[in-house]
């Protein structure tokens, strides 16, 4: 799982600017426990540019209004904002249509609407969701819980001791009564990309739909829904330089015609009667209440600094992080890593352990340095036990990282070795 | 004082590495299970006692090192105590992590005073008192 290469530390492939990209982000310039700030805990959420955060502020402070109800002109305003959000994110993902982009909280509330609309519609007993054992809780548990709740049954992608897939077999898993199928595109704790596309093909030969969770991979990487050919696509704002509770399901307009709202109330219902109501059509029906507005406004303005930046370039620079990253762990021998060698199927994420020194000592070290990672099982306790360990420390990189980053966290590690070698 | 002096200072690590307390008991008295979802500690206390007194206590899972140097300094100081005193120290330990209480514990026992700087350290202080908060269930509902 280590790689001897010898990597070039100037990460000119992509041609991104780091240096000007970092400026963008206020809290880059900031120290914690006293020293630089480096953050690699990108996977839990990324650092937020200063155009996100004053659109959000210009909302609240020029024109903040609730959309679609009032009849003045911030209320139009706000509206405008918001309803071109859609579109925006629409293309963004080249989603045939704007109706078919749902704002929720994050991924986890997009899982669990589909989990709510489709699938307690469409899962009954005996069933099978066919579900792969390096999935977030968020993918895993909603599932699980149905499964539960309908007598249907979780089976699981054989994934190997590495923790990619082994599709050999993909096609005879469909012999079972394979129901929907959810599976991510980019593991959390490996950065691994399963072959997506070989999925949702063989899934559909046999009539079974696909949702992809995309928490990890939208942020880093260009998406065609369409290309794809997914039914389903969740993802959230804040790992993509965008607002906190904020999050979007995609939907095929199949796929959504057959669901049930999972929330009622206010500004999704046409009429309503004393005992009956009609609801709007797509997208409104899904989004009950008043919407995160700002949070839409803001992940308006991520998308457009993302798309400003150019994702093919940003996914270029983290694969050329990942390989520096993965040369300098080769000179250190009790660090074992986790994922598959093959860095062509990895995003910008680097687990492991460093002896036998627990990974909640190694992040403590490691913040006492200035050096943030994310520590423990990372939601997805199913791939730790696929590997045997507990937990890993996380070091997940996105565009304003650089090899100085990398630097930093191996010094880090030079000092935990420091303190439990003694 | 640094962190280091803090949380990694001789007698914590020593707690940490020590096998003494470490390993199931078979036929314990007593039995109880604690966790910490948030950073994956996961520890069970095994305890047997004789005419009212612990005679042995161990612990057994897996934890960062100021989890197990906890675990490991609880075992070695409730070790020969009765339940009123082991209900001491344990209050007297909490109070040393959880309120403005100083320490004073007897000179057999006074390793435990090593854990004060974890104070310092809002996120490790549950470390430290996973096995003391379980074994308060142990300690709570025995007669």
């Amino acid at each position: 799982m280590r790689s001897s290469l010898s990597v070039d530390k100037t990460p000119s492939r992509s041609g991104l600017d780091i240096a000007k990209i970092r400026e963008d982000f206020p809290n880059l310039g900031k120290s914690m426990r006293g020293k630089p700030f480096v953050y690699l805990d990108n996977g839990a959420t990324s650092l937020k540019p200063r155009q996100v955060i004053e659109s959000e502020i210009r909302y609240y402070e020029e024109y903040c209004a609730n959309i679609h109800r009032g009849v003045y002109e911030f209320s139009e305003i706000a509206t405008e904002e918001y309803d071109s959000v859609r579109s925006k994110v629409a293309r963004f993902i080249g989603a045939p249509e704007d109706g078919h982009v749902i704002f929720t909280r994050g991924t986890t509330e997009s899982v669990n609407v589909v989990m709510h609309g489709w699938g307690r519609k469409n899962v009954g007993e005996g069933d099978v969701i066919l579900i792969s054992e390096i999935e977030h809780h968020a993918n895993y548990v909603t599932w699980q819980q149905l499964a539960q709740e309908k007598g249907a049954r979780l089976e699981f992608i054989p994934a190997r001791p590495d923790g990619s897939f082994d599709l050999s077999g993909l096609d005879a898993l469909f012999e079972m009564p394979v129901k929907i199928v959810a599976v991510t595109a980019m593991s959390n704790v490996t950065g691994y990309k399963p072959d997506i596309k070989t999925i949702i093909d063989t899934a559909h030969r046999h009539d079974v739909p696909v949702l992809v969770d995309a928490a990890q991979y939208a942020s880093h990487h260009t998406v065609n829904v369409a290309e794809l050919d997914c039914d389903f696509l969740c993802f959230s704002g804040h790992k993509m330089c965008g607002p906190t509770g904020i999050g979007v399901l995609y939907g095929h307009e199949r796929m959504l015609a057959d669901m049930d709202p999972y929330m009622y109330g206010g500004d999704m219902v046409v009429r309503v009667k004393r005992d009956t109501s009609t609801f709007k059509p797509l997208p409104e029906r899904f989004e009950a209440g008043t919407p995160n507005i700002a949070g839409v406004i803001g992940l308006g303005a991520a998308v457009e600094y993302l798309q400003g930046i150019g994702m093919d370039a940003i996914a270029e620079h983290e694969a050329h992080l990942i390989e520096y990253t993965l040369s300098r762990a080769a000179e250190f021998p009790d660090l074992v890593s986790y994922g598959p060698a093959d860095h062509s199927t990895r995003g910008g994420i680097f687990s492991f352990n460093l002896g036998d020194v627990h990974s909640h000592d190694v992040g403590s070290i490691l913040d006492q340095e200035g050096v943030a990672v994310r520590t423990g099982f990372h939601c997805a306790q199913p791939i730790m036990r696929l590997f045997g360990v507990p937990g890993t420390v996380r070091a997940s990189m996105y565009l304003y990282n650089d090899t100085d980053d990398i630097d930093m966290l191996f010094e880090g590690l030079d000092k935990v070795r420091g303190i439990f070698n003694r | 004082m640094s962190y280091e002096e803090d949380l990694y200072k001789e007698i914590i690590l020593e707690n940490y590495r020590s096998k003494k307390n470490k390993g199931a008991i078979d036929g314990a008295d007593f039995h109880a299970e604690g966790a910490n979802p948030s950073c994956g500690d996961d520890l069970e206390l095994f305890l047997t006692v004789k005419a009212g007194v612990i005679e042995r206590m161990t612990y057994e899972g897996i934890g960062c090192s100021i989890c197990c140097a906890g675990a490991n300094l609880l075992c070695e100081s409730l070790t020969g105590r009765s339940f009123d005193r082991a209900r001491e120290i344990v209050a007297q330990f909490k109070g040393m992590l959880l309120e403005e209480q100083e320490p004073d514990f007897e000179d057999e026992i006074s390793d435990l005073e090593a854990m004060q700087g974890v104070k310092k350290y809002p996120v490790r202080i549950k470390c430290a008192l996973l096995a003391w908060n379980t074994v308060e269930g142990i300690l709570n509902n025995a007669e």
